[in-house]
């Protein structure tokens, strides 16, 4: 899909909408991906910076959320400055989020006894100095997002809310509203294949569900390197020819 | 005997019997030699000043430590804080193994002089601390008869000091090593030998020294105690003419008091580390509020946050009519040059939104983690403090880890082929999976120079993918040969993303 240059008259009818909204009037960054195919679908190409974004596992991903935490902290290592993240359940292995570019020395660590005590470090946490913060959080309501993402505009912090549930079944949550600016959803897919036996670099299913003024998009991407850049997988990126593929699965 | 003493109680229930002789050594030029000897040590027959060989030669079974100077210093001027609360407002500490206390006017208070030294003496014997006591005129009788007055406490009645020092030898009259020396080849055995003898020749020969440590020890001339001060805690009040109850009058008094302390803490040049509010309510009980930050801080908006925060915790009951605001902890806090940097703009500063949820949350609860040098998963992370200085250390990243580490290993049911191989399918939480792509054994062996327990364990870590694409981090307790490893039960321990 090519977006082509909107005609004078829109981009009118957008400033005049942007004066109206008042408080976005200002320029807003972004965070690219780094990989066209995805930054070509968010406005602005890519990450907004001061906004809400959500993440949720895909699969047993909703209980664990081990992938989405890896997405996250992928997002969380390109930014710059400390980032904070709010846990209920101490159970992220810190040497993996280092594997994804977030040394120990950028993240503080906060566990909260319960959802509300997360969902208030969090809001402070956005109002605070830090470049990113991401918080595990299992409901999230209109007002607490709204809030959440008034919190992230006035400082320009990248918020992650990490959807994380008890149970599978309270996954459908996801489904319901949020005043975040994008929705992910992240499922693992099996790794990319070796040529001798062993697991090779992890693959995700990356669903943009919901973005602000965008359209839903899903894309398969390999995991995020030691920098926290996810890329797309080299067979879709150069795609090769269709011969070859026919002859690689007759001798796997 | 304080070094020893202080050293039998900092090992506490490690500390040698009280009946094995104990010596402490340490250097004096290039030689090693005693530096302190217990009782036990002593009765053996072992002195200060004697080559550590020596003494270990006579004594069989003699325990030796290294004496740490600095530290009973230390310690010493912590014993005459206690001193100070506990006797009289004038005292100091006498290194290296004495206290000097003014007790003018403060024995009444304690029965009077000799029962204020034998409580003194068995209160400290009390917490196993040697001690010997002496009251005199002067400073320099009181530190002679204490040591050289042959009894554990010695009250010199006023007016008959020199009757009491004067057949003391001349080691007691705080000279140099040398100088004593040389007077006993002269002859001069006690202290009247020194005050018998003409000024002059004695100043000639030895400096004016022994003629003012004798001058000190008869009252002639004035020897000043400098005393320690205890820290004073900045504090501050306010009393009110009528009880206050609601909360907006509570954190308008707040902000007020935190404003008058940290004026207070400005001219001390420091800032807070822990405010405690006390409230004072009518019916006489109190209420209070504690607020730490993890660096000193002396903002008055950001201390009134985080007490504010915490106002409805108080219940005023039928009003308060004193508030007190104390900096129970404080430390030294300067003006300092905000960086300014051409390349790059200076990194935020995070440390009072830490101090926001670390109120909130518990201190505790807020943490950074840093890699502690061990191959078992679980041991190679610590919880640090939040703001502590960042080494820029990590951990080893040529094997991959899980994002999830489960808090306990969950034991899971396999069928795999032994010794080295992944297995095949495994039962985890009730749901059999198929493993399609495994990558291992990475193994881990016990740490058998900490724990004797694991001297032979070892668990092979294996990555497992599913036929999903679910990745897991699964061992196998032993290496898959020899049962004394392990049991070669298989565990569940963590999940990639």
């Amino acid at each position: 899909m090519s977006i082509s240059a909107p005609p004078s008259a829109i981009s009118e009818l957008r400033e005049r909408i942007a004066r109206l909204e008042g408080s976005n009037a200002r320029t807003r960054t972004v965070l690219p991906f780094g990989v066209a195919a995805i930054d070509g679908v968010l406005p602005g190409g890519g990450l907004i910076f001061g906004g809400l974004h959500e993440v949720a596992g895909g699969g047993n991903g909703a209980v664990d959320g081990a992938a989405a935490a890896l997405f996250a902290a992928g997002i969380a290592a390109r930014v710059t400055g400390k980032v904070l993240w709010c846990v209920t359940r101490p159970d992220l292995f810190a040497p993996a989020i280092e594997q994804v570019g977030l040394p120990p020395g950028r993240v503080i660590y906060v566990e909260a006894g319960d959802e509300k005590s997360v969902l208030a470090c969090f809001e402070e946490g956005l109002r605070g100095g830090f470049g990113a913060v991401v918080a595990e959080v299992a409901r999230l309501s209109m007002t607490a997002s709204r809030r959440l993402q008034l919190a992230a505009e006035s400082s320009g912090a990248i918020g992650i809310a990490i959807r994380r549930w008890r149970r599978q079944t309270e996954a459908t949550d996801f489904g319901q509203p949020t005043g975040a600016e994008t929705r992910w959803r992240v499922s693992v897919l099996p790794s990319k294949p070796l040529p001798v036996p062993g697991v090779g670099r992890a693959r995700w299913h990356l669903e943009l569900i919901r973005c602000r003024a965008g359209e839903s998009a899903d894309f398969t991407v390999e995991a995020c390197d030691a920098k926290g850049r996810i890329a797309l997988p080299s067979d879709v990126a150069d795609r090769p020819l269709q011969k070859e593929i026919g002859r690689r699965r007759a001798s796997a | 005997m304080w070094p020893t003493d202080r050293f039998r109680r900092k090992s506490a229930d490690a500390a040698p019997r009280p009946e094995t002789p104990l010596v402490l050594i340490g250097r004096d030029g290039r030689r090693r030699v005693v530096l302190a000897a217990d009782a036990a040590a002593h009765a053996a027959g072992l002195r200060i000043g004697m080559p550590a060989s020596k003494a270990q030669a006579l004594v069989p079974g003699l325990i030796v430590h290294d004496a740490e100077p600095d530290a009973d210093a230390m310690a010493l001027e912590r014993l005459a804080l206690w001193a100070l609360c506990r006797y009289a407002p004038v005292v100091a500490a006498d290194p290296p193994d004495g206290l000097v206390i003014d007790t003018t006017g403060a024995d009444h208070l304690h029965g009077g002089e000799a029962a204020m030294l034998t409580e003194m003496v068995e209160r400290l014997a009390a917490s196993s601390i040697t001690a010997r006591a002496a009251v005199a005129d002067t400073r320099g009788a009181a530190h002679a008869l204490s040591r050289f007055g042959g009894g554990t406490t010695i009250v010199v009645p006023s007016g008959e000091t020199a009757r009491a020092i004067l057949p003391l030898p001349i080691a007691a009259l705080r000279l140099a090593a040398g100088t004593i020396d040389s007077l006993r080849r002269l002859g001069f055995e006690t202290i009247a030998d020194l005050a018998g003898t003409p000024r002059a020749s004695l100043a000639l020969r030895f400096g004016p020294e022994p003629g003012r440590r004798l001058d000190q020890a008869l009252g002639r001339v004035s020897e000043p105690i400098e005393p320690i001060r205890p820290v004073e805690i900045a504090e501050v009040r306010r009393n009110f003419a009528e009880p206050i109850g609601a909360a907006e009058t509570i954190a308008r008094y707040t902000g007020k008091l935190v404003a008058e302390l940290c004026a207070e803490l400005e001219t001390r040049g420091q800032g807070a580390r822990r405010l405690d509010l006390l409230f004072l309510r009518v019916d006489n009980r109190t209420e209070a509020i504690r607020v730490g930050t993890a660096t000193p801080v002396r903002d008055v908006k950001r201390l009134t946050r985080l007490l504010t925060d915490k106002i409805e915790t108080i219940d005023p009951g039928f009003g308060i009519e004193l508030m007190r605001l104390a900096a129970t902890i404080a430390e030294p806090l300067r003006a300092k040059q905000t960086i300014s940097s051409l390349a790059s703009p200076p990194e935020p500063d995070v440390s009072e939104v830490i101090d926001i949820l670390a109120n909130r949350v518990g201190e505790d609860r807020l943490y950074r983690f840093a890699p502690v040098q061990s191959d078992v998963p679980e041991r190679s992370v610590q919880r640090i403090a939040p703001l502590a200085p960042d080494t820029g250390e990590g951990w080893p990243g040529h094997w991959p880890r899980p994002s999830r580490l489960l808090p306990r290993p969950e034991p899971i049911e396999t069928v795999a082929l032994l010794p080295d191989h992944p297995p095949v399918t495994f039962t985890w939480r009730g749901v059999r999976r198929r493993v399609k792509r495994a990558d291992g054994p990475e193994r881990v062996f016990g740490e058998w120079w900490k724990r004797d327990a694991e001297l032979a364990a070892v668990r092979d870590y294996f990555q497992v993918e599913d036929e999903n694409g679910e990745r897991y981090w699964v061992y196998r307790a032993g290496d898959g040969e020899d049962a004394a490893t392990g049991s070669h039960k298989w565990f569940m321990h963590g999940i990639f993303g």
